[in-house]
């Protein structure tokens, strides 16, 4: 039981986090509108969240200028994809 | 404790659809495209087995006239159809608070069209050099096969539609003469099926 705990990850405990991470998992990238409509959070809400994701290494993003506007594209890393089915075993586990 | 992991589960899940498939086609959509091809295949056959006898096995007769009159038909079966798939289907995105034309809803056009369009110009080179009775099989097989390609990003299900339409057409082809039977059955009663299929298993 401990160490089943111990693989679950801190990262996501946070609902949007959560959200984040499982919309990266699927997609090769998101962009920062389309996750904001998808997750229903406001724009500092997702980009507190966001930066706390690039912080533990778990997603990167790419800045594109598009007529002059930013437009950020989020992937997740290797490190996060790794994370996150750990995190998912962890949680099989521990229903089972 | 558990719940809220239960929870989390299903939030991952449907976060994970929702970026990544388009949700929307409602059983309606299926059951109108449906109802559509039966009609353009009744007109179709009232245009191509014009007087004769309706028993046995019946030639077709195709005139200059009557190719360009099914051509007609098929184009305005196929207009009234997308139209209704369309209007169904914003209404269903509208429903569930969704956008009609995201990227998911173009990668779901662009993979259902490239063998769509590939089958459709075919089917047009035979009906040219004269071979009516290949293009109900290949319309239905090229249907079939867009309609695999597309599924990775719409519902399941449509790729068991896709399936049972490749191998209709196959069958189609091995009894040419046939081809509007098929059709009709492929693109008007497999939809009607489908469609009330999905409708009640979207209401339970």
């Amino acid at each position: 039981m401990k160490d089943i705990l111990k693989d679950l990850d801190k990262a996501f405990e946070n609902k949007v986090r959560l959200g984040i991470m499982s919309a990266l998992m699927v997609n090769e990238f998101m962009d920062f509108n389309t996750l904001k409509d998808l997750l229903d959070v406001t724009d500092g809400n997702l980009a507190s969240h966001l930066k706390s994701l690039e912080k533990t290494e778990y997603i990167t993003f790419k800045k594109e200028f598009n007529d002059r506007k930013p437009h950020t594209k989020y992937y997740a890393t290797e490190a996060g994809r790794m994370a996150f089915t750990k995190h998912l075993n962890a949680i099989e586990q521990l229903l089972k | 404790m558990k719940e809220k992991y239960i929870e989390d589960l299903k939030e991952i899940k449907d976060i994970m659809n929702r970026s990544s498939r388009f949700i929307s086609l409602s059983g309606l959509s299926g059951i109108s495209a449906g109802i559509c091809a039966l009609i353009g295949a009744y007109l179709a056959y009232n245009t191509v087995y014009q007087n004769q006898n309706y028993l046995g096995y019946r030639k077709a007769i195709i005139t200059g006239d009557s190719v360009s009159t099914l051509l007609l038909i098929a184009i305005g079966t196929m207009i009234v159809a997308i139209g209704s798939v369309i209007y169904f289907t914003t209404r269903e995105t509208k429903k569930r608070n969704q956008k009609i034309w995201d990227h998911q809803t173009k990668r779901l056009l662009i993979n259902l069209s490239i063998p769509l369009v590939t089958g459709g110009i075919l089917a047009l080179m035979f009906l040219y050099k004269g071979f009516i009775g290949v293009v109900a099989p290949l319309t239905l097989i090229f249907y079939g096969l867009a309609l695999v390609n597309a599924s990775k990003y719409t519902l399941d299900e449509i790729r068991s539609l896709g399936i049972i339409e490749i191998c209709l057409g196959l069958i189609a082809m091995q009894f040419i003469g046939y081809g509007l039977l098929f059709w009709a059955v492929g693109f008007g009663i497999l939809h009607i099926i489908y469609g009330v299929f999905m409708q009640l298993k979207n209401k339970s």
